[in-house]
């Protein structure tokens, strides 16, 4: 079952591939695994349609950051690899609402997200769900978003997402 | 494109069973079956069986869930034995989980799992099951899948007569199979007769947490008590209880024990000793009895010794009990849906003998008594029997019911199952089983509302049936589809131990609540390390504390330094996942104990006590990622003298 998935979903890329992005093709190429153009930008799980965001909300961001300490420390550094990637920048990386489907969804995004299956090809433990709620996982975006914010203000040089060579692009 | 894939696999598996069928229609046994009929037992790979089975282990001292149809096994529940590979009374949360009077005692004999029901139907609460040898009850959780609570049971000797559950899962009780000296003493055994009693235990249930406690007892006359079911509906508030050995022999059971024509089934109106206990008619016997609750909240089991047990004597409390002359040597005793009839299988006997409940109180009420037996009131045989069942077999054991008007039996040493009708008490269907059957199971068979789409029955013996594995050979379990006129046997599989008896029920009563992952927030293990931040070690005197976490895939820390030769060391490890299905382990090297396997959200500890000077490795033992090879740690133990500090770390941190 996981090898069909698999075998097409890598046909389907291939497919893709062959149908060149660069110029504007009269036909828009099929998204892998029917993903919907929000998914393919914003990730598959809870979140459905775009968030509004604000001002960093400070108040949020330390609850967000008490709980990255709980849950999410054992496999995240905010400036060196560990378990996953280093997180300082991943809110300039990615979009809010992928960041909230990944904390949420781990296990769809790994499997069915294009970018997801190559996180996962980079760093084979598979992010673990942590059950968190919505509000939870809220409060770590605003924290995620401060940390960000924090590394321009401080000149903190990012870590490389990808060190495996057949996964950078 | 997953249903097609799973369609396609279905129709492989079916060609391929039809394969095998068509070459094979000579078993030595009989009893080989065709194509279209194993399918009915077919449940394709992926897909869900439709009722839960909860098969005990006899001497395994377990319990085992199976799917039906398909037979297939999800989990044996560690109960009333050690299981070293879920560090059930090893580590140091469950050890008083096996405690009793006696001590820790690592192994029983279970027999008979009950489901909970409420108004008469089953409600997927918990699983009930007793432990023969030393006696105690088990309450099992069905949203955990975890022995929440043993209660040993005092005065009792061979708790075979348990556990099983009143309409509205009031009782669950006990009664002794041996008669013993009540209280315990030392005696003669020659002097058995009118001075060993047997104890018939009610345990109360508390609704909301299931917790259990004795109630009272019923001291007996020395009988041995042999099975029982409740009554329901017209008949709710009463216990009938087989007895043999009515003789009061204490040699030679097997002659001695088979002389009167008539043995009795014990008729209780607990709804009458709640009435003398409320009115003080009760003595209160000192007695010395472990009560064994696991807390979820904790993740850690307590035992508490009570110490005196309430006590109702029948001969000097009118109305209390009443017995129902059965022929010869009666085991199982089975109470129909409506709680009408209540059926007498007679080992010894030619017949099936059925009490009417309505006559039984009729009696009751005209006094219709042949003589009274230590004081208790036995009624008039004709005037109680309802009919009988003439021929059915040899060696009646249990019955069943469909809810549909009909009874299933058991017949031990003709090795059937016999289908008959409620009433007309005529033969309707025979089927053989592969062989020596005791129980049969009906999903919902002991309530009021039994789903009678499957008969499950439990053989002792399988000599021929499967590949042979040495002088020992697996006990199996049979499925017979009862939808039909006939009964179809469509599945023979092999079980744990000895598959005793059963309880089964659709699997929705069950399935949606089952526990996926324990909320580390409420984790309140008195050791847990909830954040990997927190995670030390801790020295008092020669007893190391290790908070240790898990999660995909290290240990924190993975380096300890500090430990001496002559330290206890007790690793409590936490599970900080909090996701359905990653459990982790960890074993040390040298550790005289067990594995633990630990659950999303749960805290386990166990002890070493390193004896050698070295750097012993630890390490994950439940494949849990790609990277699981790579959980690991090691634990630097130097000599006693040794001024090596103490120091934990986790990637140089
Ligand atoms: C068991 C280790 C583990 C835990 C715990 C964990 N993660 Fe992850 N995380 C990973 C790994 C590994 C990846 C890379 C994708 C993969 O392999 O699944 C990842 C990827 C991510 C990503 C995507 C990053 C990107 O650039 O695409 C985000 C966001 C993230 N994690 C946030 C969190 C948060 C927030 C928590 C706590 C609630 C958390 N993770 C807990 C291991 C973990
Ligand atoms: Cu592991």
């Amino acid at each position: 079952m996981k090898n069909i998935i698999l075998i097409l979903s890598l046909l389907s890329i291939l497919a893709l591939a062959a149908c060149g992005g660069k110029e504007t093709a009269p036909a828009k190429p099929a998204n892998p695994n029917g993903l919907t153009d929000f998914e393919m930008e914003n990730g598959i799980g809870p979140v459905k349609e775009k968030i509004q965001l604000a001002e960093i909300n400070m108040d949020m961001a330390a609850k967000g950051e008490a709980t990255f300490i709980a849950k999410c420390a054992p496999c995240h550094k905010l400036d060196k690899r560990l378990v996953g990637p280093a997180q300082r920048y991943t809110a300039d990386r990615r979009t809010p609402e992928y960041i909230l489907n990944m904390i949420m969804n781990p296990d769809e995004m790994t499997k069915l997200h294009p970018t997801g299956r190559k996180m996962l090809a980079e760093y084979l433990a598979p992010m673990t769900n942590m059950n968190l709620t919505l509000e939870q996982s809220k409060e770590v975006l605003e924290y995620l978003r401060k940390i960000a914010k924090e590394g321009h203000e401080q000149n903190i040089v990012a870590d490389p997402v990808y060190r495996n060579a057949a996964n950078q692009e | 494109m997953k249903s097609y894939s799973k369609t396609a696999l279905a129709v492989l598996f079916v060609l391929l069973l039809s394969l095998v069928f068509f070459g094979c229609q000579q078993k030595p046994g009989g009893g080989a079956i065709g194509q279209s009929t194993a399918e009915k037992a077919f449940v394709a790979p992926g897909e869900y069986d439709s009722h839960y089975a909860f098969i005990s282990g006899g001497f395994s001292g377990q319990l085992a869930i199976h799917g039906l149809p398909s037979g297939r096994l999800f989990k044996v529940i560690p109960v009333f034995s050690v299981d070293a590979e879920k560090a059930w009374g090893f580590n140091e949360e469950t050890k008083p989980m096996l405690q009793t009077s006696h001590g820790f005692i690592p192994w029983d004999d279970s027999h008979h799992p009950d489901l909970s029901q409420t108004n008469g139907v089953i409600d997927g609460r918990w699983c009930f099951i007793n432990a023969n040898n030393t006696p105690r009850v088990a309450r099992i959780s069905l949203q955990t899948f975890e022995t929440e609570e043993i209660l040993e049971i005092p005065n009792s000797a061979g708790n075979h007569s348990s556990s099983f559950v009143t309409e509205n899962t009031e009782y669950v009780v006990a009664g002794t199979r041996f008669s013993v000296p009540v209280p315990q003493r030392d005696m003669p055994i020659a002097e058995y007769k009118g001075n060993f009693k047997g104890t018939l235990s009610f345990i109360k249930i508390d609704p909301e947490h299931g917790h259990m406690n004795v109630e009272f007892q019923i001291l007996m006359p020395g009988f041995n008590y042999d099975l029982t079911h409740p009554g329901r509906g017209k008949s709710h508030g009463w216990m009938f209880f087989t007895t043999y050995n009515t003789e009061e022999a204490n040699t030679l059971l097997e002659v001695n024990a088979s002389q009167n024509d008539k043995d009795y089934i014990a008729a209780i109106n607990w709804k009458k000793a709640e009435e003398y206990i409320k009115a003080g008619k009760f003595k209160t016997l000192p007695s010395k009895y472990a009560h064994n609750v696991y807390d979820e909240g904790t993740h850690s089991a307590a035992t508490t010794m009570e110490k005196e047990v309430r006590v109702l004597d029948p001969a000097e409390l009118p109305g209390l009990v009443y017995f129902l002359p059965t022929p010869k040597s009666p085991h199982g005793c089975d109470v129909d849906p409506s709680g009408e009839y209540i059926v007498g299988s007679g080992k010894l006997a030619a017949a099936l003998t059925v009490h009417s409940f309505t006559k039984i109180l009729k009696a009751i009420e005209e006094e219709k008594f042949d003589e009274h037996k230590y004081g208790i009131p036995v009624l008039n045989f004709e005037a109680i029997n309802a009919g009988t069942v003439e021929q059915p077999g040899l060696g009646p054991l249990h019955t069943e019911f469909d809810g549909k008007g009909n009874a299933y039996t058991t017949f031990f040493i003709s090795s059937e199952v016999v289908k008959w009708k409620l009433g007309t008490w005529e033969v309707l269907d025979r089927k053989p089983t592969y062989y020596s059957v005791g129980h049969l199971m009906i999903p919902g068979g002991n309530s009021r509302q039994p789903f009678g789409k499957y008969l499950l029955a439990m053989n002792k013996i399988t000599k021929d049936r499967y590949l042979p594995t040495g002088p020992e050979v697996c006990q199996s379990a049979q499925l017979y589809d009862i939808s039909g006129d006939k009964m179809e046997l469509i599945l023979d599989f092999p079980t744990i131990g000895e598959p005793h008896y059963a309880a089964g029920c659709p699997a929705e009563l069950i399935m949606p609540n089952s526990k996926k992952y324990y909320k580390i927030e409420e984790n309140n293990h008195p050791y847990v390390t909830r954040s990997e931040a927190d995670s030390r070690v801790v020295r008092e005197g020669k007893n190391v504390h290790v908070y240790m976490t898990m999660i995909r895939s290290h240990f924190s820390p993975d380096n300890i330094e500090g430990i001496k030769v002559g330290d206890r060391v007790y690793f409590h490890v936490t599970n900080l996942e909090q996701d359905y299905d990653v459990p982790h382990g960890i074993a040390v090297l040298g550790a005289t104990t067990s594995e633990l396997l630990i659950m999303p959200g749960q805290t386990e500890t166990f002890v070493w006590e390193p004896k050698e000077v070295g750097v012993w490795p630890f390490y994950c033992t439940d494949f849990c990622s790609a990277l699981h090879q790579e959980m690991q740690g090691y634990v630097r133990v130097s000599p006693e003298n040794s001024n090596v500090k103490l120091t934990w770390t986790l990637d140089g941190e």
